[in-house]
């Protein structure tokens, strides 16, 4: 039997607007093993992000329980989950999200700059990153030198620098033409099975989830149990 | 240290807006401190006062006289170590756009209770030894290019005629904030054709100044001079050389108030220019911080980078600025030197106008960073589906 590694467990999720509660998520369950590839798929306003980020520790369930590598994440401080995402996490968002005045091997090196690595140690680690995303000669380009496609896998770049124990990623091709899709697609799925990175990805693209080894759907804050 | 590249990098990302700000802060850095070396000029003299000085003028007004003989009673008072008397004279130059100071003075005694004003022997024998003679100080003989032997006639005003005179000396001061744009005559010149051709002002002098053994009994024994001429033709008013100066300031009171509050005004309004470029910065930045807090940067990294930013902009703005005080106050200083004998530009002065540019500086993250650190990563990202 495979293992374990996230599980979420009667997550409900609401948000307020004034006085007016709006439900996101309706008794989330959820069992992700460790290397899979899991795609989250589901219409506009279904909750799948919400769910994303409440696996990522970016945000906080209203009720129930989420358990990465056996640690509940729900009732870590602020600091904690900070320092939780920093070691655990990996973020590939649907626009980059790369500060436009860093070079790509600054973007890279930036959630290395949280850890005690040494200059040459973050060095080593950007650069054997940008190698994987087959960017090793780009490390001196700014973000507006950069094509969408190269953007994206710097992000992705970014996101393994650190070695995460998962990645996340939300709508990695939403912003993407096809080409490129395929391209950063392939990437992803080199990273899940060469080096047996857990990924969730949020998508609606039914051509990106086809590179996910498991599918599930969300509908109005609901799970279908039906895998694929 | 990690993080300054970034904070470096971040300054600058809008390099125009960076250098207006920095040139802003610059420009107000500069004003206070032009502005506080001016309210500076104007406590001048009583900063370069003597505490062991007093000075005793008519009790209704310094343009009033009193009677030279007072001397015989003052210099007996007890505490008193020495007299002298000056009446300023009032003349022009060529014209009266060239004002400067001219007292008509009793030349052994005023220079003994002056120690600061120098004189060579040569020159200060010179002095005693021709009636229409004159000392000049360096500035005054610089700004008109007068040397030593030098003619010079001035058009009397409070004392109507043509007075011809003659450079015998330039002293120098023995301080930076020495006044050296006086100019010392003899009142036995004054006085004598005073008596001849306007009798009853002959024996008159607008002021006795005197030395005092112990300044701590400056009150006591200006008292005591007061007491002798109550109730007299002219009564008098004795004080310290330093409140006797401060007097001039309080005549231009509202200036000097008003000049304080511009400089504390021009510290507000470039406050407000740079805690608007901050909060423009750290609102177009939101999603980056999201970004990063979602990539585990922490509150004090995000505050860190704001404030680092801040005052990193400030500190150029502030160093900038003390740099273009420099040659604009020694621009003042020839420009003014007829007002402000001392217009020097003070270390204290340069410290408060670079400290107010950091403090601007920290003031005007404090908001942006709130707001940044309060910011919740969704909402920063805006990816609520």
């Amino acid at each position: 039997m495979a293992e374990k590694f996230i599980e979420v467990k009667n997550v409900e999720k609401s948000y307020w607007r004034d006085t007016l509660e709006i439900p996101v998520l309706n008794n989330i369950n959820l069992d992700i093993e460790k290397g899979d590839f899991l795609a989250l798929m589901g219409p506009s306003g279904s909750g799948k992000t919400t769910l994303l980020n409440l696996i990522a520790g970016i945000d906080r369930p209203s009720t129930g329980e989420i358990f990465v590598d056996g640690v509940d994440i729900a009732p870590l401080s602020d600091g904690m989950l900070a320092r939780w995402r920093s070691d655990n996490v990996g973020f590939v968002f649907q626009f980059y999200n790369l500060l436009p005045v860093l070079t790509a091997f600054e973007n890279v090196e930036l959630p290395l700059l949280l850890t005690k690595l040494s200059k040459q140690e973050r060095k080593h680690q950007v650069e054997t990153a940008l190698s994987i995303v087959g960017l090793a000669d780009r490390m001196d380009h700014y973000p507006n030198q950069l094509s969408g496609g190269q953007e994206q896998r710097v992000a992705i770049a970014r996101a393994i620098a650190t070695d995460p124990s998962f990645i996340l990623a939300d709508e990695p091709t939403g912003d993407l033409d096809k080409v490129s899709a395929e391209e950063i697609m392939d990437l992803l799925s080199q990273l899940n099975k060469e080096f047996g990175k857990t990924i969730i990805m949020v998508t609606h693209d039914p051509k990106a989830a086809e590179y996910a080894r498991t599918q599930r759907h969300l509908d109005k804050g609901e799970l279908n149990n039906n895998h694929a | 240290m990690k993080f300054l590249k970034l904070t470096w990098k971040n300054s600058f990302r809008h390099k125009l807006r960076t250098f207006l700000t920095i040139l802003g802060l610059a420009i107000a850095v500069m004003a206070y401190s032009v502005i506080r070396t001016s309210v500076d000029a104007w406590y001048a003299g009583a900063s370069a006062s003597s505490p062991n000085r007093l000075v005793t003028i008519n009790n209704v007004s310094l343009i009033f006289t009193i009677p030279m003989a007072y001397k015989e009673k003052i210099e007996k008072v007890d505490g008193i170590t020495g007299i002298t008397w000056a009446q300023w004279f009032g003349g022009v130059y060529v014209d009266p756009k060239n004002f400067f100071a001219q007292f008509a003075v009793d030349p052994v005694t005023y220079f003994d209770l002056y120690p600061e004003y120098i004189v060579p022997e040569e020159q200060f024998q010179d002095f005693l030894s021709q009636r229409n003679s004159v000392i000049v100080g360096r500035k005054l003989a610089d700004r008109f290019n007068w040397s030593v032997g030098d003619p010079v006639r001035l058009i009397g005003t409070i004392f109507p005629g043509d007075w011809d005179f003659v450079i015998a000396g330039i002293y120098t001061g023995t301080k930076e904030i020495t006044d050296e744009s006086q100019w010392f005559m003899h009142f036995a010149y004054l006085d004598e054709r005073m008596k001849v051709e306007a009798p009853p002002r002959a024996g008159q002098i607008g002021s006795f100044i005197t030395r005092i053994d112990d300044p701590n009994r400056a009150v006591e024994i200006s008292n005591n001079i007061d007491a002798m001429f109550e109730n007299s033709i002219a009564e008098t008013k004795t004080d310290t050389e330093e409140a006797f100066q401060l007097s001039f300031v309080a005549m231009a009171g509202s200036i000097v108030a008003g000049l304080k509050a511009v400089s504390v005004l021009v510290i507000g309004i470039i406050l407000l220019v740079l805690a608007n470029t901050m909060a423009m910065t750290a609102r177009e930045r939101t999603s980056e911080y999201a970004m990063m807090k979602s990539l585990g940067f922490r509150t004090a990294h995000i505050a860190g980078l704001i404030f680092g930013e801040s005052l990193f902009i400030a500190a150029m703005g502030g160093l900038m600025g003390i740099l273009i005080t420099l040659p604009i106050v020694n621009l003042v200083r020839v420009g003014l030197s007829d007002f402000f004998p001392v217009f020097k530009l003070d270390p204290i002065t340069v410290m408060l106008g670079f400290s107010a540019a950091i403090i601007v500086g920290f003031l005007a993250a404090i908001f942006p960073a709130i707001k940044a650190v309060n910011t919740s990563i969704i909402d920063g990202l805006r990816i609520i589906d």
